[in-house]
């Protein structure tokens, strides 16, 4: 084919405006409306790829996004975007794109000395070879064959993480997916039953195969105008239903029309996730290929997709055509493409005889009935084809252009996934999907209806269907558009594969060919997802929809049985495929997860703090922005030696309140609480049911039936939900309320010998006296003025208060606390310091709470209750939970003071130096000894206190000698906290 | 020895494939059109008995067969696979292979294992393309780092192959990697080596052909109803094409295991739940190792098609139905490019679901039963794929010895009530949450 | 994705939810045993076909349902709260 082929004036560019855009470096003139694909053929451009094996030259064989082979790269604001059909690619003015897989350059691609290997690399011949030596895999074939695979390159915008992406919920009565006559005439219909309707369709112009046929435009435009004045209905264009997902739920990616320059704030596609109580599945059908020698030969192109060039683009396919069919369909293209005065040299039908025959030669076209086309000629591209006429005749016919037809095959997918039998027609020689009418109905050619008139009155009738279904009283609508009639038809005749030598492709994107299904069957690969697999048969990105189900009437052929028993692989979601950020929305990147800040979180800023992520919590981690230690140990030992205050409001705080209050904490913590006197609190520890410590906290009883519990930061949210269940699930008529209080308090621990002198200037209606208030006290009081809680508890291990004030207070009391404080010796500490100072005490945070730990493994065991029933009482009893071999928390201290401990050391015996007998949890320099201190969980650990073992770390080629010891490595008797 | 002589040449007469995969042979059958090339495993017909009976055509029931046939001369076997061979979990995964765990038990297993793939073209001759590109784990907090740390040294302690990565390392090893824009920065790596992908296909077709020529019976289409027993033994099983005696047998239906384990009355410590997968269109090579997001599930590796093939965690409620889901791919897809926010733009062409034993500790079954002669193979949670050939060895040596293998002592089932559970993580019998 | 009809705020995204896993174990007593709570804490029946399962709508009204939903087709039968008495299909019962 040579020069330009445009030849009139299409449906979708009737302005004419003309486009610029580049390919392959050089400059072409479209329309506004053009497609990339129909303007390339406009322009002559007829070679636009190279195959996936082979690197076989290959041209624009399809009209939409089912295209195997007219794969570009597009070069834009959102960097290098490969393998986009240009057949879907709308132009715009500026468009840069470029053919793929090929090197150095299209028209000389030196792969394609795969071509000429082919015979020695049939489908799966990996699987056979590259087996020695065994190291030359990664190094040699692998990168060889990694390279040369692959199709086009990607290349991310310099400013990926900042390209915008949208995701939106939406609800709707009925879905209806597919704007043809079907699915225009379900969805007028069902608006005039009172339903809500959205109506999705992939392509840019709403109408489907009416789009196609000027009789049917004026009704198109009629169908059109009513639905978009409708308030009842969204009209849904460019918009592909990518999976459906059962309970009415869909998901779809609407793109938005791309422009020329900077990508800015255009959001390229919207995630639209749709809930609709019934759907009708309006999907149309899909043209499929004929195989035969060189049906992959530029210039070969579906038959349909040859009419919506001619329609849609006024561009004529060739200049000379012969078009190859089983069926009615094709002579649409024959009859449309003489009109516009392109030459058609002949159809070519598989047939005896057809209405449609008739027709065409009476418009003057030659038909050779009962005949066949047994091979497309060419090197580069078609140059003639060889006709066996129903006479056994051979000819050979000039020709720039081959149009293919082997029949229609109804879009599935969605039914498919939907649930929906797929069942054999033999009508269209295709598969048509039997869906649950509680789900929706499918409707038009995707169960097989043929013909644009016969397809309004199924769209009507699903309609109906929809409404009895939902209850509602029939549809009645006087003034529905009227359609043109449909011409008689016949029936298609199967036609699948013309065999003879040379390749005959069912996929062209992979290059598999009939005799690659051949091999797989011989092989063994006789199932059609093993066949699949074996030759890669439909996994390319059209996902074999022109090719696949004539890759599976070969496979029956080849096993001798009927294409109805070979099946259908499972037909999965992505319709189309997806770009990762329309899936992603806008949760990415900073917002991947929510940000929960501490009411103080600015003050904290504002004071120089570091912050860490606490689970989601950003949490103040030292008033210093250095790394080193010296901050951190700063900040401890001044409250061992004075007094400090932290945050500590990312605490879970849960308050229990109802007559069986106690009996419930009896039930869901270890230890007892019903004992607990009323303005004390306890230390609780919770287990799960298999026995291991799930949570600790601490319990104040705020009142007979009112007790506070409060969670480790990170449990917070999994202990409200354990609580919940149980309250719920298993004492579901006990008087037991649940309130998260987390959010409502700020809370704050005063820590070291000092905070009692500081708190005493800002607390009222509490006299902190040791008597007055002792170790484990709990109290309301005034706190700088604000009404809130008083504590007594210590994390630190010393003399120390937690105070809470409603949030809203958070600041001014904890300023006034500080401003008060401050002349006496207090001063903020962060997170670090916390850790520093519980670890020397012995306290356990998640570290140890690993959830592999029992009370018994921490040392908490006489915590425990020995009578009634607790969540883990029975299980946490079981031998191996209490036997021998058990990882115990220990301390550990280097036994050279100059050595540094460091988390996730493992602790080894010299003498069987690769049997870890446990691991280092936390360390911490310690506050006022010299050198370092650690918290460990040892095999059997409490028995080995005062030995020495190695504390090694191969992964920094560290190994020192440390000794256990108690775990409580300060203030072992509590008489700091006491005092 | 006289028996498996006799199995080769029956297996030969069957026509199925009796000559070595190579470069010769494919150059030679290149030359005459492929017409040489004969079933690479035999279509059995199953008989009325034997010895051992394997229910699964996956990974672990054929490695299992072969393992029997091979390591212990045990030919009178036969696999029987509901539909055909390897279209469960073992086609189903995103192909990585791994043995970078804490709990020494699960390292030495998965070591075991992870030297086995090293072999596995040589054990098969067949080209399964191991690809030891290695596995980055990311992390994003110093208690993360710490774990890591503690998971290592682990590993280093017993021989196994991991490395500390920092960030400019990182970066330099993958450098899609965004170390700071994302709401975890990447504080560092862990990098195993030795650890990379399999083309999953090929391992079910690998071990199927190795285990046929040895002389297992393949049967594919052969629906297991139920397991048979007799006076607390094992007899055999009721199946599609009617009853098949055996005096063991073994399932290593993942997935499927409490299914059939309920024929005869047997409760397992398992839910079956859905985990998904997804690949993405083939692009030119972006991506030459796996790695593993920190703050979030999500793992990924790029196939020698030049397909993203990634994957996350499990819907998270029990589930037979082999499916994916939007919430799924939303998540996966946020962590994703929060790591990797370049691939923005790179298509997903597929998402589908495979149906999982979820153990109550997250860690394998190979165990005897309650019921003699049934052995059990399954609770593989996420770890099924890469433990193919460590299974296989492991459950045979179980069937052919009444022992179990050293390496997979502690997988049994009375770990549950006793008390010794391997829970890697510490989540709890909660198996929606591991 | 499942759609759970909540009795006290309606038809709900499952990700307003949070599982609990098997509905029809039942706690055993204190005093039952090792072997009872063996059974309780581990073993499953893990059904293909109907499942009865807890739902803790954590993003709503944070009632435990117990939702009888069909493990291959998603299909729910019904939805109660735990002091109600369980709704199993027909087949099941």
């Amino acid at each position: 084919m040579t020069g330009p082929t445009r030849i009139g004036t299409g449906f979708f560019d009737q302005s004419a405006t003309p486009v610029h855009f580049r390919f392959d470096g050089q400059t072409y003139l479209g329309r506004d409306g053009d497609t990339l694909a129909s303007a390339l053929l406009a322009n002559g451009v007829q070679v636009v790829g190279r195959s996936f094996k082979f690197h076989r030259r290959r041209g624009i064989y399809t009209a939409g996004p089912e295209e195997p082979s007219a794969l570009v790269t597009v070069i834009g604001p959102y960097g290098r975007e490969p393998n986009r059909p240009a057949t879907t690619l709308v132009l715009y003015d500026g468009l840069v794109a470029e053919s793929q897989n090929r090197w150095p350059s299209l028209r000389v691609d030196l792969l394609a000395v795969f071509g000429r290997l082919s015979r020695f690399l049939p489908a799966g011949f990996y699987y056979k070879t590259f087996m020695w030596p065994a190291a030359a895999w990664e190094r040699v074939y692998e990168p060889l064959i990694r390279r040369a695979a692959g199709l086009g390159r990607h290349q991310a915008a310099t400013n990926a993480h900042k390209i915008p992406a949208a995701t939106a919920q939406v609800h709707t009565d009925v879905l209806v997916i597919g704007a043809g006559p079907a699915g225009l005439s379900a969805a007028l219909s069902l608006s005039a039953a009172g339903l809500r309707v959205i109506l999705a369709d992939q392509d840019e112009h709403l109408g489907g195969g009416t789009t196609l046929d000027p009789d049917w435009h004026p009704w198109r435009a009629a169908m059109l105008e009513r639905l978009s004045a409708d308030p009842l209905v969204r009209l849904w264009p460019r918009t592909t239903v990518i999976g459906a997902y059962g309970h009415g739920v869909f998901g779809a990616l609407q793109t938005t029309r791309r422009r020329a320059g900077p990508a800015g704030d255009i959001v390229p596609e919207t995630l639209q996730i749709i809930r609709a109580a019934s759907t009708v599945l309006a999907t149309g059908c899909v043209e499929r290929l004929i195989a035969l020698p060189g049906n992959d030969l530029p210039g070969v192109m579906l038959a349909g997709a040859a009419l919506r060039y001619l329609v849609g683009h006024g561009v004529a396919p060739g200049h000379r055509t012969v078009i190859f069919t089983n069926n009615d369909d094709a002579y649409a293209t024959a009859v449309e493409s003489r009109r516009r005065g392109s030459a058609i040299e002949a159809i070519v039908d598989v047939r005896e005889y057809s209405p449609a025959a008739d027709r065409a030669r009476g418009a003057g076209l030659t038909v050779y009935a009962g005949a066949k086309i047994e091979a497309i000629l060419g090197e580069r591209a078609v140059r003639a084809v060889r006709v066996r006429d129903r006479e056994g005749q051979r000819f050979t016919l000039p020709v720039d252009c081959v149009l293919l037809s082997g029949g229609q095959t109804p879009a599935t997918a969605l039914a498919t996934q939907l649930s929906a039998d797929l069942r054999w027609n033999s009508a269209i020689a295709a598969f048509t999907p039997d869906l649950s009418p509680m789900i929706g109905q499918v409707a038009g050619a995707a169960h097989g209806v043929c013909g644009l008139s016969a397809a309004v009155e199924d769209g009507q009738s699903a309609a109906q269907q929809i409404a009895q279904t939902l209850g509602l009283r029939p549809i009645v609508i006087s003034d529905f558009p009227t359609a043109p009639a449909d011409a008689p038809r016949a029936d298609l005749e199967p036609c699948w594969e013309i065999a003879g030598p040379g390749k005959a492709f069912v996929d062209l994107q992979h290059d598999v060919t009939t005799a690659d299904i051949r091999l797989a069957r011989r092989e063994g690969y006789e199932h059609v997802e093993h066949m699949k697999r074996y030759t890669t048969h439909g996994m390319a990105t059209d996902q074999g929809r022109i090719g696949g189900l004539v890759g599976h009437a070969v496979l029956a052929t080849a096993r001798g049985i009927d294409i109805a028993a070979v099946g259908q692989p499972r037909a999965r979601p992505f319709l189309e495929s997806v770009p990762l950020a329309a899936l992603a929305g806008g949760e990415t990147g900073e917002h991947f997860k929510p940000k929960r800040r501490l009411p103080l979180h600015d003050w904290h800023t504002a004071h120089g703090a570091s912050f860490v992520n606490a689970g989601l919590w950003l949490r103040p981690l030292v008033y210093s922005h250095d790394t080193g230690w010296d901050a951190v140990m700063d900040e401890a030992r001044h409250v061992r030696r004075e007094a400090g205050i932290t945050d500590v409001s990312s605490l879970g705080k849960i308050e229990v309140a109802g007559s069986d209050a106690a009996a419930f904490l009896d039930f869901v913590y270890a230890n007892r609480l019903s004992t607990l006197a009323m303005g004390r609190c306890r230390y609780g520890l919770m287990l799960r049911e298999d026995g291991i410590v799930f949570d600790d906290g601490t319990v104040a009883r705020l009142g007979k039936d009112h007790f506070l519990l409060t969670t480790t930061t990170a449990n917070a949210a999994a202990v409200l939900e354990h609580l919940e269940f149980h309250r719920q699930t298993i004492y579901p008529h006990w008087d037991v309320t649940l309130t998260d209080v987390g959010d409502h308090w700020a809370q704050f621990a005063v820590a070291g010998p000092l905070s009692r002198t500081v708190l005493t200037e800002v607390i009222e209606g509490v006299d902190l006296a040791n008597d007055a208030f002792p170790f484990m006290a709990a109290a309301g009081a005034r706190i700088a003025g604000v009404p809130g809680r008083l504590f007594r508890i210590s994390f630190s291990g010393e003399l120390a208060y937690e105070v809470a004030v409603p949030a809203r207070y958070a600041r001014e009391v904890w300023s006034r606390i500080l401003e008060t404080g401050a002349p006496l010796g207090l001063k903020p500490y962060g997170l670090d310091a916390l850790n520093t100072l519980r670890i020397e005490k012995g306290h356990i945070t998640s570290a140890e709470l690993n959830g592999q730990t029992s009370a018994r493994d921490l040392g908490l065991e006489r915590l425990g209750k020995t009578d009634g029933d607790h969540i883990g009482a029975t299980l946490a009893r079981r031998p191996a939970l209490q036997g021998a071999g058990r990882l115990e928390l220990v301390g550990v201290r280097p036994v050279d003071s100059e050595q540094r401990l460091r988390n996730g050391t493992h602790l080894i015996d010299p003498d069987a130096p690769t049997t870890s007998l446990g691991y280092v949890t936390s360390c911490t320099p310690a506050t006022e000894q010299v050198g370092w201190v650690g918290l460990a969980l040892l095999n059997d650990g409490r028995i080995r206190i005062g030995q020495r073992l190695l504390a090694v770390s191969p992964l920094h080629h560290e190994s020192h000698a440390v000794e256990i010891v108690s775990p409580h490595h300060l203030d072992p008797e509590n008489r700091r906290v006491r005092a | 020895m006289k028996l498996s002589l006799q199995r080769t040449r029956k297996t030969r007469a069957d026509g199925a494939d009796s000559g070595d995969y190579g470069l010769l042979r494919l150059l030679r059958e290149g030359l005459f059109g492929h017409q040489g090339w004969t079933p690479a495993w035999h279509k059995a017909t199953p008989r009325a008995h034997y010895r051992v009976i394997v229910v699964g055509g996956g990974g672990q029931g054929l490695a299992t067969a072969h393992a029997l046939a091979t390591e212990h001369g045990i030919t009178d076997v036969a696999v029987l696979e509901k539909g055909p061979i390897g279209l469960g979990n073992v086609g189903r995964n995103t192909t990585i292979i791994r043995s970078n765990y804490f709990q020494p038990d699960n390292i030495r297993f998965y070591e075991y294992s992870l030297k086995r793939w090293e072999q596995l073209e040589r054990t098969l001759n067949f080209n399964a393309m191991v690809s030891q590109r290695g596995t980055l784990n990311l992390f994003h907090t110093e208690a993360q780092r710490d774990l890591f740390t503690r998971r290592a040294n682990s590993m280093r302690l017993l021989g196994v192959d991991a490395e500390a990565l920092d960030r400019k390392e990182v970066k330099e090893l993958v450098p899609l990697v965004d170390l700071d824009h994302g709401r975890f920065p990447v504080l560092g790596g862990f990098l195993q080596p030795r650890g990379g992908t399999v083309r999953h296909d090929a391992v079910a077709w690998g071990y199927a052909r190795a285990a046929s020529r040895a002389g297992v019976d393949i049967v594919e289409h052969c629906d297991v109803r139920r397991v048979v027993a007799e006076r607390g033994r094992v007899t055999g099983v009721e199946t599609s094409r009617g009853f098949i005696g055996a005096d063991i047998v073994c399932l290593a239906v993942a997935g499927h295991s409490s299914t059939l384990a309920g024929t005869v009355g047997l409760r397992l410590p398992l839910e079956s739940h859905v985990l998904q997968a997804f690949v993405s269109e083939s692009i030119k090579p972006v991506l030459d190792v796996v790695v593993t997001y920190g703050a979030g599930h999500f793992y990924i590796s790029q196939s020698d098609k030049g397909g993203l093939v990634f994957g996350g965690p499990i819907d998270g409620y029990n589930t037979y139905g082999q499916r994916g889901t939007l919430p799924v791919a939303e998540e996966v897809a946020a962590a994703g490019l929060t790591m990797l926010p370049g691939l923005s733009r790179v298509r997903v062409l597929r998402q589908w679901g495979g149906v999982m034993d979820m153990s109550m500790d997250g860690s394998p079954i190979i165990s005897r039963t309650p019921l003699d002669g049934l052995i059990l193979n399954g609770g593989w949670c996420y770890g099924g794929f890469k433990a193919i050939p460590a299974g296989g060895i492991a459950t045979a040596h179980l069937i052919a010895t009444g022992e179990p293998h050293e390496i997979a002592r502690h997988y049994d089932l009375d770990r549950f009530a006793d008390g010794r559970t391997i829970d890697e993580r510490g989540t709890g019998p909660y198996p929606w949450a591991h | 994705m499942l759609r759970i009809p909540c009795p006290h705020c309606g038809v709900r995204d499952e990700t307003e939810f949070r599982y609990r896993g098997d509905a029809t174990l039942t706690r055993p007593a204190a005093d039952a045993g090792d072997t009872a709570f063996t059974r309780y804490v581990y073993e499953r029946n893990n059904p293909k076909g109907w499942h009865a399962e807890w739902w803790l709508h954590v993003a709503g009204c944070r009632a435990v349902l117990r939702v009888v939903r069909h493990t291959v087709t998603h299909g729910i039968h019904s939805v109660t709260l735990p002091h109600e008495p369980a709704d199993i299909p027909v087949e099941l019962r």
